[in-house]
């Protein structure tokens, strides 16, 4: 399980972009980190994967603070869908291929490739899997980069961004699947997102964070009209529709 | 034959059992390696038919295993083997130097050239021959280095190569740098490198700064079995070295946040392959001289025809490097035969116009 407590983490410029946030990621839970742009959601997700050494507090990754565990290990545990990746000339098949680097002794077995096959059967990508990564559509590609990470078979997943440019469609298309994978394998999911709707819809934890600062964290009570307006300074209101709350702005 | 054509992969495997279809692709990918290395081996012996003394093809090759009439074999084993091994192990090293910068630099330009290392050996070159190799000696250094001591300027070329990929590992430790600062970093070495070659020869004789430009338009025929046995050991320590890095490789080329994600420590992947891609490129142009180009385009041409995957990058660039070089030395012999054009210029000229040939591909695609 993946926690962290007390993180505090300042830039070169030294102004704090995170302040006293602590967060835990149980199994088989779904959390949504919200809030404006620029409020330290990425670093928080960095801090989280381990990419960035928080100035205060810790990170601990089933107990064992993250700087004192072994990066393949981490990695064996830990997945992350990056915001930024670049499409490039490997073929989708091997593209998730490499998502196994961690549990790979050397070259792929042929269990490694049981893996890739059954998550790019199970994400649509069979067709698509001897094309280039960068003759995918957005959609496509995003799936792929997900599929990259499912094969990881970490227990934890952490998403920035995920939905990014995507259309509706494959919005809920990318968040259906990341639910699926936490329903089926008792994963703890965790996505940076900017869609409250979205996150409504397919998580069950909400952080929102506010110029670095935890503002609240919890289930959907925490989606409030008063909240939204705190932290996004926009009037929302907030209506029941299909049995869950649906923001609507002004 | 459309189907071994695998540089549209989007198609061949389309509509068979994924893992029929991924077996397929993988098999074609083999194929090429193997018209490539019968390519190699063909381009070799035909190199070594050449010369005042014509030799049919099959006699090479007895020849080379010491069978057939005397003249036939030492001018096989004597000359032209030894000139033709060093030509593919010098492109093969060079080939995978090239791949394994443009890897972890993630920039397509990345080279021993652009990374100031070249330039570095040239100026190494001309201290020992200027120098250190300088006074009575030096006025006969018309006929070749070799009056000025090889082993020195070789070290000295070595030594020069290196200093660059040594500050540019130095600085890259001492303030973290990205891939496109260090080489920019590698090009105001290059510059700086070069101005110090043209100090040093502003201050020579005449001899000697011919004699620092002989050395310039590299002479694979200059190499001795000794260092082709050093070029050999060290061309076949960086190969193993970076085959072993090829799924670090293909996790760095989608990203490096991906990379990290994956366990892979990618500055010390980075640095690991700068410095084994810099001492397999040193070593060769310390002994061989400036050869432009090879490892610099033969990556792109098989990334083209490959993709990126340097389970097949690898060694398919190393390949097309020596038969690059290979063909190459062939041109410097034949097209104004008696005399032999600098290698330098020549892989330049083959080089190039592959090169322009393929960014306009990459334009009009």
């Amino acid at each position: 399980m993946l926690t962290a407590c007390g993180l505090g983490f300042s830039y070169r410029t030294g102004t704090p972009v995170l302040r006293d946030v602590s967060i835990e990621l149980s199994p088989g839970s779904f959390t949504a980190i919200l809030g404006v742009n620029g409020c330290g959601k990425s670093t928080l997700l960095s801090c989280l994967m381990g990419l960035r050494k928080p100035d205060a507090g810790q990170v601990l990754l089933d107990g064992v603070p993250m700087g004192e565990v072994k990066r393949r290990a981490r990695a064996q545990k830990v997945a992350l869908v990056a915001q930024h990746s670049h499409a490039n000339r490997l073929t989708v098949y091997d593209s998730v291929l490499v998502g196994r680097h961690p549990l790979m002794q050397g070259a792929p077995t042929e269990a490694d490739h049981v893996v890739v096959r059954e998550t790019l059967e199970r994400l649509g990508l069979s067709a698509y899997s001897l094309r280039y990564a960068d003759e995918l559509s957005g959609g496509e590609y995003q799936k792929m980069v997900l599929a990259r990470a499912f094969v990881q078979q970490a227990k934890t997943l952490l998403l920035d961004e995920p939905t990014n440019n995507l259309d509706p469609a494959n919005q809920q298309e990318v968040m259906r699947e990341v639910r699926r994978e936490v329903d089926e394998r008792g994963i703890a999911a965790c996505a940076v997102m900017h869609d409250i709707n979205l996150a409504i819809r397919y998580c069950d934890c909400f952080l929102f964070l506010k110029d670095g600062k935890v503002d609240a964290a919890g289930g959907r009570e925490c989606v409030t009209s008063e909240r939204i307006k705190r932290i996004y300074g926009m009037d929302a209101d907030i209506i029941e529709h299909g049995g869950r709350p649906v923001v609507i702005p002004r | 034959m459309e189907e071994d054509k695998i540089t549209t992969a989007s198609l061949p495997g389309e509509g068979k059992a994924p893992r029929d279809a991924y077996a397929g692709y993988i098999r074609r990918k083999r194929l090429v390696l193997v018209v490539l290395f019968v390519a190699v081996v063909g381009i070799a012996v035909f190199s070594m038919t050449m010369g005042s003394l014509q030799i049919a093809p099959l006699d090479v090759v007895r020849a080379v295993f010491g069978q057939g009439d005397v003249r036939t074999v030492a001018a096989v084993q004597n000359i032209r083997l030894p000139r033709v091994l060093t030509a593919i192990v010098a492109g093969v090293a060079l080939a995978l130097a090239g791949c394994a910068y443009q890897s972890v630099l993630r920039n397509p330009l990345a080279s021993a050239s652009t990374l100031g290392i070249s330039q570095g050996a040239a100026f190494g070159a001309s201290l020992a021959i200027i120098v250190f190799a300088g006074g009575a000696g030096a006025s006969a250094a018309y006929e070749g280095i070799s009056t000025a001591d090889p082993v020195t300027t070789a070290l000295f070329a070595f030594a020069g190569a290196m200093l660059s990929t040594v500050v540019i590992l130095l600085l890259s430790r001492v303030r973290e740098m990205t891939p496109e600062s260090i080489v920019l970093l590698g090009v105001a070495l290059s510059a700086l490198f070069t101005a110090g070659t043209t100090i040093v020869q502003y201050f020579a004789e005449d001899s000697q700064v011919a004699a620092v430009v002989f050395w310039t338009f590299g002479d694979l025929g200059r190499v001795s079995r000794s260092q082709l046995a050093v070029m050999v050991l060290v061309t076949a320590v960086s190969a193993v070295f970076f085959f072993a890095n090829r799924w670090a490789m293909n996790a760095i080329e989608s990203g490096e946040g991906l990379a990290h994600s994956l366990g892979i420590s990618v500055n010390g992947v980075r640095l690991a392959n700068m410095l084994v891609a810099s001492a397999a490129a040193s070593t060769v142009i310390a002994f061989c001289g400036i050869v432009n180009f090879v490892g610099l385009v033969a990556p792109h041409v098989m990334r083209r025809v490959l993709g990126a995957d340097y389970r097949f990058l690898l060694p398919a660039s190393a390949l097309a490097g020596a038969g690059m070089l290979l063909v190459s030395d062939i041109l410097c012999h034949i097209v104004v035969a008696p005399l032999i054009l600098p290698i330098s210029a020549v892989t330049s000229f083959v080089g190039a116009p592959i090169f322009i040939y393929l960014l306009f591909r990459g334009v009009s695609r």
